[in-house]
This record gives C-alpha cells, sequence and structure tokens, in this order.
C-alpha cells in the first residue's frame, strides 16, 4: 500500500516537469504582452517594450524557462504581475474558496443525486425511471451560468431569500486564520456568521452541482441496475434476506465503485475551479483567477497556479484509487 | 520627449487659477444629489468596484479601483471642484508662479495632520516631491510610475535599462518654512498646477512610509517587482477624510471615517468597497440590496434601472472620445479622398441613437466638448453614401474599395459599451458608401491592443477617456508624436505634429486655446481618424443615497455621501 502511494506521488515529478515546460511556452506563444492588460489604452508601443524588457520577455525563451525553474525550486512561485501580490498568497486566499465551493456543489450532487439514480433503478421502466432520466437530461443541457442567472433571479431578487454575490454579508467581520470562510466562522464562535457563510454557499452549489447531480444520478442508475442482476444479489435474496438488507450490504457497496470515481473525479474537476459559477456570484476563487490571468497574460500566476491546480487533480485521483481498497477488499492494493 | 508634452500637457486652464489665485480654503461642499444642511449622520455604504485596488499608495498605480479609494483616504495640493474641471485650493491655500513660471511656491495649509497624528506641512510635501523624483530600479517602469513618467518625465538618477525619459520637468523642492514649500521646475510651465490634483501625486505622511517601507520589495527573477512593505497595504497613512480601517483581498475593504479631519467630516460611518467583476452580478446585488452602489453601469441596465423606483441612475460628464481609427500608412487609407470617404459612409448618429441608451453625443473632434480648445468650426461629416461613392469613383479607384475593419470582442469600454453592434452598423453603412469592408475580431486584451499598438489594424473601432482637462491629454496623446498606430511614423501629418507640438508650448491661456482649436480645425481636414461618441457613463446608487457627485475624471468623494431615512 505505502509503496503504491510512494510510485503514484513520485509520478507526479514528470507530470509537473512536463506541465510546467507546456504552460510555460503556451502562454508565452500567445500574442500580446501584460503591458496592455496593466495599462489598457494608455500603453503605447514604447511603454509595452519597455514593460516586457522589465519582465524579460524579450530574451530567449530557454533563458527565461531557466529563470523560471531556478526560481520555482527556491520555493518562490513569484508574483502577480497584475495585484503584486505572491502567487501562494493568491492561491492560499483564492483556493480555499473553490475547495469549500467544490465541495458544497459534490454534497448537494451526491446528497440527489444518488437516492435519484437508486429509485430510478429500483423502479427501472417506469414513470419514475424516464423522469430522472428527462431531468438528468436538463441538469445536463442546460447552462451553469443561465441556471445562476434564474436561480439568484428567483430566489434573491424577487424573493429576497437568499444572497447574491461573496462568500459573508459585509454585516459580519470575522478573522480569516484558514481563508476557508466556514471554518474561520466556527473559529471565530460565530454561528450567525457561519449561517451566513453556509447561505452564501447554497445558490452557487445548485447551480455549480447541476452537472454533476445529473452525472451521479445516471451513473447510480447504471451501476445499481448493473449490481441487481449479479449471481450473489440473487443467492442474497434467494437466501431470505430482507430486501433491504441486501440492497445495503450487497447491491450499494458493489454499486459504489463506480459512483466513487465519478464522484472522485468530479471533485478533481471542480477543484480546478469554476468560472462560470464563480463570476455570476462574485465568488474569489481558482477559475476566475486563472481567467483573468490569461486575459492579462500574468504568466507569474498562469504558471504557479496551473501547476497547483495539477498537483490537486493528481492527488485527488490518487485518493479516489485508494478508496476502492476501503470498498473492496478484493482490489486491495499490495503491490506485488 | 514625452515628458515635456505629458508636462507642459496639463491643464492649461488652470493656469488662470493658477495666476496668485488662493484665497478661501474650505472644502467645498458643491453637490448635485443633496443638500449638505439636512445630511443624515451615520451609516455605512457599500459600494462595488469591478476588481481589487491593487495598492494604496498613490505613486505607484494607474488602475481606477485603486484610485478610487486612495482618493478617500489621501489628498492633494490642489484638487478639482467637485462635478467639474475647475481647480481649487486643498492642501495648499495659494500659490504663485514666479521666474516665468519655472518656480511655483505653495502656501501650505495649517492645522492639517496626518492619519497617525504627524504634522502636515512644506517639509512633508518636499518629501513626497522627493520620494517620487530619486525613485529608482523597477520604479521607474511605466506599470509603476505612469502619472509621474507622463507628467514630469524623468527621475533624479534615470535607469538607462528602465527606458524612462532621460529628462525631467522636476529639479527640486525646498521647504522655505514651515508651511512654504517652493518647487522649482526645469522648464517654464503654467500647466504642471493641474496635473496635481491627480491622486497620483496625493501626500502620504512621510513617517508611515519611512515605518512601515513604502519603498521596500525585491524584484523575483522574472523581473516582478514584490512589494515587502506595509505602508500600501495595512498602512496608508495620508490626510483625508477616511482612513483604511481593514483589507480583506477578494471580499471587502473597508474605510472609516476620520474624526480628526482638517475639514468639513464624513457624514458616513464607513464605506465598504467590494470588487464584483460580472456587471450583471453588480445589478443584481444592487437590487437586493446588498450593495447601495456601482460604476460602470451598462446601457442595456439604464432602463432597468431607471425603471425601479428603489434605484436611481447618476450621469458622469462626459470625458472620453470613441473613435474609428486609421492606419494611414496602409492603402488606399494614405489618400484623402478615401479618408474623407469613409468619415461620409459612417452612420454615426444612427449609431450613437442605438446603442447608448441615449447617452451619448456624435464626437465632432477628437475631444469632448468640457475641454478647453474644443473648436466649432471644425469640419462636419453628416452621413451620406452618395457622396462618399463619388469621392471614391474621382479619386479613380474601383468600387467597392476593400477595408479591414477591425472590433474588438470580451469588453465593454465607457465610450463603446458595444464594440460588436457599433462593429455592425458601421460595417453595414459603409457597405453602403462604396466600400467592402472586412470584418475581423481579438479579444480586447491584450490581443486586440496590442495589435492596435503596433501597428497592425487598418480600420479600427477605439476610445479615450481624459485622465485631466488639458487638450494635450486627448488630442495630444493621439496626434503630437508619430505613432506605429496611426501610421504616422510612415506616414506623418507635419501640419498636425508640428501645429500641436507649438500649441503644448504656450503658456498663455487664450492663445492656447485659439491653437488648439486651429489644431482641431486641421485635424477634422486631414482625417488621421474619424472620431464618433462622446458618451456619458453611468453610475447606479439605491434612490436613497444622496451626496454622490460624478466627476469627469472619475475625482469623487465619499465624504459628501449620505444615506436618507
Amino acid at each position: 500500500m505505502l509503496r503504491f502511494v510512494v510510485r503514484r506521488l513520485l509520478l507526479l515529478i514528470p507530470i509537473l516537469v512536463g506541465l510546467s515546460i507546456l504552460v510555460f511556452l503556451w502562454i508565452r506563444a500567445l500574442p500580446g504582452s501584460p503591458a496592455n492588460a496593466l495599462l489598457g489604452e494608455r500603453a503605447s508601443a514604447e511603454t509595452v517594450q519597455r514593460i516586457n524588457e522589465q519582465y524579460g520577455l524579450n530574451e530567449p525563451m530557454y533563458v527565461q524557462y531557466w529563470r523560471y525553474v531556478k526560481q520555482t525550486a527556491g520555493g518562490n512561485l513569484g508574483t502577480s504581475i497584475t495585484s503584486r501580490v505572491s502567487v501562494t498568497d493568491e492561491l492560499k486566499q483564492r483556493f480555499p474558496a473553490t475547495v469549500q465551493l467544490a465541495l458544497a456543489a459534490m454534497l448537494f450532487a451526491v446528497s440527489f443525486g444518488i437516492p435519484l439514480g437508486f429509485i430510478a433503478a429500483k423502479r427501472y421502466g417506469t414513470v419514475v425511471d424516464h423522469l430522472s432520466l428527462i431531468f438528468s437530461l436538463i441538469g445536463i443541457s442546460i447552462p451553469i451560468f443561465f441556471l445562476a442567472l434564474i436561480l439568484k433571479y428567483v430566489f434573491s431578487v424577487k424573493l429576497g431569500w437568499l444572497p447574491t454575490v461573496g462568500q459573508i454579508s459585509v454585516y459580519y467581520d470575522i478573522p480569516h486564520p484558514t481563508n476557508f470562510y466556514l471554518l474561520d466562522a466556527l473559529l471565530a464562535g460565530d454561528i450567525n456568521a457561519f449561517w451566513d457563510v453556509f447561505k452564501h454557499l447554497i445558490l452557487p452549489a445548485i447551480a455549480l452541482g447541476s452537472i454533476p447531480l445529473a452525472i451521479v444520478a445516471r451513473i447510480t442508475r447504471a451501476a445499481v441496475l448493473d449490481v441487481q442482476n449479479e449471481d450473489y444479489v440473487r443467492t442474497a435474496r434467494a437466501k431470505g434476506l430482507a430486501p433491504l438488507t441486501v440492497d445495503r450490504r450487497h447491491v450499494f457497496r458493489n454499486a459504489m465503485l463506480p459512483i466513487s470515481t465519478v464522484v472522485g473525479l468530479q471533485v478533481g474537476l471542480l477543484l480546478s475551479g469554476a468560472i462560470l459559477t464563480e463570476t455570476v456570484f462574485a465568488f474569489p476563487g481558482i477559475g476566475t483567477w486563472l481567467q483573468e490571468a490569461i486575459n492579462n497574460r500574468d504568466y507569474p500566476v498562469l504558471q504557479g497556479g496551473i501547476l497547483f491546480v495539477a498537483i490537486v487533480v493528481v492527488i485527488v485521483n490518487l485518493l479516489v484509487d485508494l478508496s476502492y481498497g476501503l470498498l473492496n477488499p478484493r482490489i486491495r492494493l499490495a503491490g506485488r | 520627449m514625452r515628458f515635456k508634452a505629458a508636462a507642459l500637457a496639463l491643464v492649461a486652464a488652470f493656469a488662470v487659477a493658477a495666476a496668485g489665485c488662493g484665497g478661501g480654503g474650505d472644502k467645498e461642499e458643491g453637490s448635485a444629489a443633496g443638500g449638505g444642511g439636512n445630511a443624515t449622520q451615520g451609516g455605512t455604504l457599500v459600494f462595488a468596484g469591478a476588481s481589487d485596488p491593487v495598492v494604496l499608495d498613490g505613486a505607484l498605480v494607474s488602475d481606477g479601483e485603486s484610485l478610487r479609494v486612495i482618493r478617500q483616504i489621501f489628498e492633494t495640493l490642489v484638487d478639482l471642484k467637485p462635478g467639474t474641471l475647475e481647480l481649487v485650493p486643498h492642501l495648499a491655500t495659494k500659490w504663485k508662479a514666479s521666474n516665468g513660471g519655472k518656480t511655483w511656491t505653495f502656501t501650505i495649509r495649517e492645522g492639517v495632520k496626518f492619519q497617525d497624528g504627524t504634522e502636515f506641512n512644506a517639509e512633508a510635501v518636499c518629501k513626497n516631491f522627493n520620494r517620487w523624483f530619486n525613485f529608482t530600479g523597477s520604479f521607474q517602469n511605466p506599470s509603476a510610475t505612469y502619472y509621474w513618467q507622463t507628467v514630469f518625465g524623468g527621475f533624479k538618477k534615470t535607469d538607462p535599462k528602465s527606458g524612462a525619459p532621460e529628462e525631467s520637468l522636476f529639479k527640486s523642492c525646498q521647504a522655505t518654512d514651515e508651511y512654504t514649500a517652493v518647487i522649482n521646475l526645469t522648464k517654464p510651465s503654467a500647466a504642471f498646477l493641474g496635473a496635481l490634483a491627480l491622486s497620483a501625486f496625493s501626500m502620504a505622511s512621510p513617517t508611515a512610509m519611512d515605518k512601515y517601507g513604502a519603498n521596500e520589495g525585491r524584484v523575483d527573477a522574472d523581473g516582478v517587482f514584490h512589494p515587502t512593505g506595509s505602508f500600501g497595504t495595512k498602512h496608508p497613512i495620508g490626510t483625508g477624510p477616511f482612513k483604511l480601517e481593514s483589507w480583506t483581498r477578494g471580499d471587502r475593504l473597508t474605510l472609516a471615517r476620520n474624526d480628526d479631519y482638517w475639514g468639513e467630516k464624513a457624514h458616513l460611518d464607513k464605506v465598504i468597497v467590494r470588487p464584483i467583476a460580472d456587471n450583471a452580478a453588480r445589478l443584481q446585488a444592487l437590487q437586493t440590496g446588498e450593495i447601495q452602489g456601482y460604476d460602470l453601469v451598462e446601457p442595456q441596465d439604464i432602463k432597468t434601472i431607471e425603471g425601479d423606483s428603489n434605484l436611481q441612475v447618476l450621469d458622469r460628464p462626459s470625458f472620453n472620445v470613441a473613435y474609428v481609427g486609421f492606419n494611414s500608412s496602409m492603402p488606399p487609407l494614405d489618400k484623402l479622398p478615401v479618408r474623407q470617404a469613409i468619415a461620409y459612409g459612417l452612420d454615426r448618429k444612427g449609431v450613437i441613437d442605438s446603442f447608448y441608451a441615449g447617452r451619448a453625443q456624435v464626437a465632432t473632434q477628437f475631444m469632448p466638448p468640457s475641454v478647453p480648445g474644443y473648436s466649432d468650426s471644425v469640419k462636419k461629416y453628416d452621413y451620406d453614401p452618395a457622396k462618399a461613392k463619388a469621392l471614391l469613383e474621382k479619386a479613380g479607384l474601383t468600387l467597392p474599395v476593400k477595408i479591414d475593419f477591425w472590433y474588438p470582442t470580451d469588453v465593454s469600454r465607457p465610450y463603446m459599451p458595444d464594440p460588436k453592434r457599433n462593429f455592425q452598423a458601421f460595417a453595414a453603412s459603409l457597405n453602403k458608401s462604396g466600400f467592402k469592408v472586412v470584418p475581423h475580431s481579438a479579444p480586447w486584451s491584450p490581443d486586440y491592443l496590442g495589435k492596435a499598438n503596433q501597428g497592425l489594424l487598418q480600420v479600427y473601432l477605439l476610445g479615450w477617456t481624459g485622465d485631466y482637462g488639458d487638450p494635450d491629454n486627448f488630442v495630444g496623446t493621439f496626434f503630437r508624436s508619430k505613432q506605429l498606430q496611426w501610421g504616422t511614423t510612415k506616414h506623418p501629418y507635419p501640419s498636425i505634429h508640428l501645429g500641436l507640438e507649438r500649441a503644448l508650448a504656450i503658456t498663455d491661456q487664450e492663445q492656447r486655446d485659439e491653437a488648439y482649436k486651429k489644431a482641431n480645425d486641421d485635424i477634422m481636414r486631414q482625417l488621421p481618424g474619424v472620431p464618433y461618441a462622446n458618451s456619458k457613463p453611468a453610475l447606479a446608487f439605491q434612490a436613497n443615497v444622496k451626496g454622490y457627485v460624478p466627476s469627469p475624471t472619475t475625482a469623487e468623494d465619499f465624504d459628501t455621501v449620505y444615506i436618507q431615512k
């Protein structure tokens, strides 16, 4: 087990090296310079040239790359050209917001998706099943930003039940030791603030979780249908076990394998940022951060940020693989 | 030689006020949206900007969001009368020019303290000026000290690698007594006074700058400057009506009233600025009451806001120009008849009426009417497809004449809220006027802007918002020097370039206005481009927010704002 984990973590090294070269070359291949983002209409050809000089962007690619490698190896991910804040500090501010949003969205998707899929499988071929199919298709097809705007319009503007923007209301002022606003509220012992942060997560979680919900529901349905027809399930039923016990002990546990894979992968995807949701809800996460960095040609942010996201995705995938062993002893990886 | 341009390029109009103006040091309470007498005290206003400020140090920024906050915390020697371009005394009560405009003596206001309790006096003034003049290293880069370089040019020790101008308008600053500061310039200038109203030249507490390392930082291997001091992030100490209480990036920036302020205290207890990048999100936050005001309202939302009795729209006086630019070195734009034909072939009035929500007028020249030097006698070009065709035929060209017309995507500018629609309307009208428009587009930043800088665009939509009320900040920016963008490096307009250089150097107000009027006439005769709109950007507030006075240069204060019960 340990060897497995170590081997997978060692794989990180070639992945990161390859990715860093790719990102490095790709973003520098894009036309335009950070100067235009920094100064807008005020940039003249001359100032653009001078800013490029300052950032060494006119030097040969390998020179720039070597400088970057030396700096990163020294633990310095660089400083954002636009905000002049170090990339590490920006990550510390932005990533917790993305984590909260991703987990909230997946919680929503799983809480509703699994039961939905399960019921659809149990009532295979009936109206309930067909309705769940339509519902899933709608969930996958509806554009996230459209859903977000509708949710905001109905629940915030018209009904006034939930807030529209940000992570917390201006009425609450709590210190941010961790930058996980839910945690910060708990640490500050402020239950009202905690509830406020929670309310700010509801609509974004629904908007962002709509697609994973649909996917999880379909996968659950398929997995349950698949497992139900297995021999051991028929045997268990034949043994006289109560249907609920059969479901819990045999069907569900075995169906969890594909479900957990999908959930894990979805979490990995969501952790790399949810640009549309973050934009509509003014949620300061990784998605909008990286998107703005592309428009601003903010090279340090792109290099550091994308590398970080890659690490996160690799680790999440590793955890998903490890979870197999927990779910199904036969798959426990001993590593021959 | 850019410094000369910018340096002298400043508000000549204010030179009138400059010649010994003084008296009345009271802060003007000019407010269009509500009286001062019965203003409710207290309360918190939440305002949404488009992004977080970069740093709260006026000398080191040029972005609107940083300057918006800096203006509340810091003050300048001279200020603009709210809502206008008129100079009034502020931290300086009187000033006098001598030595042919090379020496400026400022009488500094007494009884003013910085927010850390230290005295504001002539010595503090000179310490600020000297700090800027002595910037070295990466501070000399245009992304850091854009306004110093535009106005004064170079530094004491200009680093050749930085490419900053060699010469500087600034020579020295002396505190001849506690409340008299003398600034010596290297060249006579009646116009530099107006520049001092820019927040880039705010007076900061020298004690705080030292204590919190305002100049400290390191440069990464990739050349990016990383500030290590906390002056601009945690301890921006000025003399203004608000002080920084806290700042959590991505969440909010909180300003608290300065109860020791030397002038009339602010009505509000606090102002909270939240960064909300998406325009629709800002509107919805205003509708639910999560914010009480925001900037950069898009035209399509104005009807919604006006139709809501709980909300109001405020207009910012027009201070911009949108234009169809030409690269005159790309044929057939090098021919005057072709440029004239384009001018006649653009349905400018149609575009203004359709896509600006009634908030713009057709621009007859490359600056808005409020700027001195505006000419009423420029040649006008009404939409006339027949005339356009006639001009092209007379020039011996085969119709239709092909042109590559560019517009930016992913952007809405105050002077051009909907580039694509503007483009489509213009292309349609040009196609009726003997042209064949080949459409091109690119994302605004950095692609479109970069291409424009490099002179790669033949015909393109662009614009400009002014920084200060001087004609050189408009027409001088475009046409005084030869630039790739306009193709004037290869196809110059000698009379225009020379005319603008000469106008820049004139110190007499009336003569200067005349010179710029002539320059505008010349520009609109030769048509290096075709201006088409002066628009009024809009702000939106909840209806009970009073006392906010929009300014053409976005020099807007929150201390006159109050929330009516």
